[in-house]
């Protein structure tokens, strides 16, 4: 088996993506768990580019790595009322700490399992000329109800968060 | 392409996205006029989903199917959030100025159910979910002077999301091994392999955690208390009827039973004995109303479950014509409740006690609808039920029809429980609750529906027999 630059690309972009994202879990301080997932939409984005989709790359840098995490950041220091320090603990249940662990792991081993022993059917493909608008079409044509409709679900989500944020005024 | 057949979808999109424009702009005297204007352009809805049911299409190569199997469904929300916001006409004061987002929530979330239904393609279905979803963590929340309904729509949130990822993880693995999105593509593309199975498990336990099947039920109960009945009511007859819609055409289509490299069928039957066995079970020791029928819905999703299983004439008929009954015997037990809850203030079974000497009427409805899901002839849910089992019995899985019998005569107890509280238990409060027009309206066509239904089930089930002739 040889290994192409290709590859090492992919793995180094695998090794980011896990090692952040474990450290999200894994960080007592949630600012820097929040950091930690800065660094994990990074690395998708680096898979994106090394898939040749350098539109849903940079989208994925502006979008999460940009603004969703600044949302996220500015939501905990708004809602933070203690110190930081220890924000972010596993479950002081021994009991309960172990059985998500133990499950986590039969999950990782059942699909890491499946996945290796499959022989995915691969197409050999070069990535699209003009990608954009390749985008552009399936967005306006074949998926355009789901588009739509996922225009209705942000606004849905968007009064929601208004009616929940203005009901705890309320309450004051 | 003729996208007039979308009418239906796009009317019920513009209907919500209105009602929340005039609940800003109107003044808070105009408020109340919201509710009646978006039942009233429901119910125009539902006329013209009516007529336009035989009409059918098929978008973007299958992406987005308008069928008779989806048109069913379409009209059965309809009439599920028409039944609902009748019956909750009293119980909205409580969320004072936010009543009129109320009802836009909902008709969205009928529209998520609508496109979740009607998707052939998992990228739409998967939106169409979403959007039923999120209006239902929000509206799960609505409550907020209730520390409960707080609780319970944090608790969906959380719950609901993981669901959600693992549904997308196993779409997302059927993607990878058949290279498209696409039910009725599917079909002819897969291989059974390891990756293969294990997206087929993901996607069967996201749907399962959707319609409450044990062992995926953990989040029905705690929500279902804690959130608004109306919302209970709605997210117990719309949100399960979406979800079965939206397996029935997955695995229908893609997976079409016969084949023998995979028996989707035997896992399921598991699942739906379960279900019906410890859904029951738990029900019998249950002292709030509002619990004992979240886990019956639970039960009842178990018996929707075994017609499925059984993937065959009968069994199909049985999921459409059980869901359609469903709503009305549900959503009459829930409306009872909640007239209850608006006038005693709890949903304990004792706030029952003496009802049929305060107000025959709604003991007798409330009796009648939890006769009917218990499956007592002449109810509907009789009816139903003999489908279910019969589809069961005829394709092989004798076991699984056995056990939701025994399991439905256990079911009369704790429905005959409420009952009694109800007939034999005293109160001190002698007075009969008083209900609004709107509230005795949709209590009255629950009662009308589960009883006609049962008596006469020919034409439902005629009905019925056109909406699933695209699956066999």
């Amino acid at each position: 088996m040889t290994v192409s630059l290709n590859d090492l690309v992919f793995v180094a972009m695998a090794l980011v993506i896990v090692v952040a994202a474990t450290g999200v879990v894994m960080l007592k301080n949630i600012v820097h768990s929040a950091l930690s997932l800065i660094l994990a939409f990074v690395g998708v984005a680096g898979i994106y580019f090394q898939l040749s989709a350098g539109f849903i790359g940079l989208v994925q840098i502006m979008v999460y790595a940009g603004a969703i995490s600044v949302l996220i950041i500015f939501a905990i220091m708004l809602v933070m009322d203690k110190s930081v320090e220890k924000t972010n603990l596993f479950s002081p249940n021994i009991i309960r700490l172990l059985a998500g662990m133990g499950l986590t792991f039969l999950l990782f081993v059942t699909l890491g399992v499946s996945i290796w022993f499959t022989k995915f059917p691969v197409v050999p493909a070069e990535g699209p000329v003009d990608a954009v608008g390749m985008l552009a079409n399936l967005f306006m044509g074949d998926y355009v109800i789901a588009f739509e409709t996922a225009a209705i679900l942000l606004l849905v989500a968007v009064i929601g968060a208004i009616i929940l944020a203005k009901g705890a005024e309320d309450k004051q | 392409m003729d996208f007039s057949l979308l009418t239906t979808e796009i009317l019920v999109a513009l209907i919500g996205l209105l009602v929340l424009v005039v609940g800003l702009v109107l003044p808070d005297r105009g408020k109340q006029l919201v509710g009646k204007l978006s039942l009233l352009a429901l119910a125009i809805v539902l006329v013209y989903a009516l007529i336009a049911f035989p009409r059918e299409a098929s978008y973007f190569n299958g992406i987005y199917q308008v069928d008779v199997f989806g048109n069913y469904f379409k009209i059965l929300f309809l009439i599920a959030g028409i039944l609902v916001m009748l019956s909750a006409s009293k119980y909205i004061k409580r969320f004072a100025a936010k009543s009129s987002e109320f009802y836009g929530l909902m008709i969205l979330a009928t529209l998520g159910m609508m496109v979740l239904s009607a998707s052939g393609d998992f990228i739409t279905m998967y939106i169409g979910l979403e959007l039923m979803t999120i209006s239902f963590y929000i509206l799960t929340a609505y409550l907020q002077s209730d520390k409960r309904s707080s609780e319970a729509g944090l608790k969906y949130l959380i719950l609901g999301a993981i669901s959600s990822a693992v549904l997308l993880f196993g779409m997302s693995l059927v993607y990878a091994m058949t290279g498209t999105t696409i039910i009725s593509e599917i079909a002819g593309a897969w291989t059974m392999q390891p990756a293969m199975a294990a997206g087929l498990v993901m996607i069967i336990a996201g749907f399962a955690f959707k319609i409450s099947v044990i062992p995926f039920h953990m989040w029905a109960p705690d929500i279902y208390q804690g959130a608004p009945i109306p919302v209970t009511t709605y997210l117990a007859v719309g949100s399960k009827a979406a979800a079965f819609a939206a397996l029935v055409r997955v695995f229908m289509l893609a997976f079409p039973p016969g084949s023998i490299s995979f028996n989707w069928n035997i896992i399921l039957a598991v699942l739906a004995v379960l279900t019906m066995v410890i859904g029951n079970l738990i029900a019998l020791t249950q002292k709030n109303v509002k619990r004992l029928l979240a886990y019956s819905s639970i039960a009842q999703a178990g018996y929707i479950l075994v017609g499925l299983v059984a993937a065959n004439t009968y069994g199909l008929k049985g999921v459409l014509f059980y869901a359609m009954l469903y709503v009305f015997s549900n959503t009459g037990a829930f409306a009872v409740a909640t007239a209850v809850e608006v006038d005693a203030g709890s949903t304990d079974i004792d706030a029952f006690n003496g009802l049929a000497k305060r107000s025959p009427m709604l003991a007798a409805i409330m009796t009648v609808c939890m006769l009917s899901l218990a499956g007592i002839p002449p109810m509907a849910g009789f009816v139903g039920k003999f489908y279910l089992f019969s589809g069961a019995i005829q394709a092989g899985y004798l076991w699984v029809a056995i056990i939701g019998l025994v399991m439905s005569m256990v079911s009369v107890y704790y429905y005959l429980g409420v009952a009694k509280a109800m007939y034999i238990g005293v109160s001190i409060d002698e007075n009969p609750i008083k209900l609004d027009v709107p509230a005795q309206m949709a209590l009255w066509a629950c009662l009308a529906g589960t009883l006609l239904i049962g008596i006469y089930p020919g034409p439902l089930s005629n009905f019925v027999q056109t909406a699933i002739s695209m699956f066999l």
